[in-house]
């Protein structure tokens, strides 16, 4: 199995992709597809990247429910806060977290959730310390934004990629 | 079938989806005009890379599937590929602004972590 196929998940990936560009599906795309997502793989073996583990699918799913439904509300939060809809005062400022998730894929996915939510903007991970510096357009002070990171995305990307 | 034997409510559906998207990506653009300071403007475009994307894509997804009779979902491998790459564009922009900031020792540039 990991001799024929070392990245089982971007086999799957690569053929799906492949299937998708070359919709509809016939029996000469099929074989193709199964080509690139056997072949393709066995070149990224003399890159040596890190094989990916997920587990916990279903803590998987529920978070990407989560994600998709804090990227439609920050979304319009934030086309009212360009549009001058809002009231009120409103500051911007820089939040540090304090991180617990070391796997280089969950900081991944964490980077692309917090990208994929407007008002929050990555700017800087330091690997040494483990900590991230987020700008929010929405400063609500206190540690609202560090419990919100780690509560709604970190613990449950830690469960997924441990 | 063809464009002009589309259902009205299909055709209703497929303009508003689009025309919402393309509403969300307008306001990040304005957002690039009327936001103070550097790091206020960056959250901007992540607008129309985000919301309005997925909306135009659904929009287009729709459509073809219902001219062509099938599900159609090569669209959402832009969406895909968008998402995936547009942290790197904004994490490069943000690490400079905040190098510059801190050299230039600028009164808004970041804490030091």
């Amino acid at each position: 199995m990991s001799r024929f196929l070392p990245y089982p998940l971007l086999t799957v990936a690569l053929a799906l992709t492949w299937l998708l560009l070359n919709a509809p599906i016939t029996p000469g795309s099929a074989a193709l597809a199964l080509l690139v997502g056997v072949s393709v793989p066995a070149v990224m073996r003399a890159l040596q990247p890190r094989a990916v583990l997920v587990r916990a699918p279903g803590t998987l799913a529920r978070l990407a429910v989560v994600v998709l439904y804090d990227m439609v509300r920050s979304n319009v939060d934030v086309a009212r806060i360009i549009l001058g809809l809002r009231r009120g005062e409103r500051r911007t400022g820089f939040v540090t977290i304090p991180l617990d998730l070391r796997e280089p894929f969950g900081i991944t996915v964490l980077s692309i959730i917090l990208t994929g939510t407007p008002g929050t903007l990555w700017v800087q991970y330091d690997s040494q310390t483990g900590c991230l510096l987020l700008h929010v357009l929405d400063y609500t002070g206190g540690d609202e934004w560090v419990r919100r990171v780690k509560d709604r995305y970190e613990r449950p990307l830690m469960e997924v990629f441990a | 079938m063809s464009g002009a034997e589309l259902p009205l409510w299909a055709a209703w559906l497929v303009v508003a989806l689009a025309v919402v998207g393309a509403a969300f990506s307008l306001t990040g653009a304005l957002g690039l005009i009327r936001l103070r300071t550097f790091y206020e403007r960056v959250h901007a475009p992540t607008l129309g890379a985000t919301l309005g994307m997925a909306l135009i894509l659904i929009s287009s997804m729709l459509l073809l599937s219902l001219l062509e009779g099938r599900l159609v979902l090569r669209d959402a491998l832009i969406g895909v590929f968008l998402t995936v790459s547009t942290p790197v564009t904004l994490l490069l922009l943000a690490r400079a602004a905040a190098h510059r900031d801190r050299h230039e020792g600028t009164p808004e540039a970041p804490p030091e972590i």
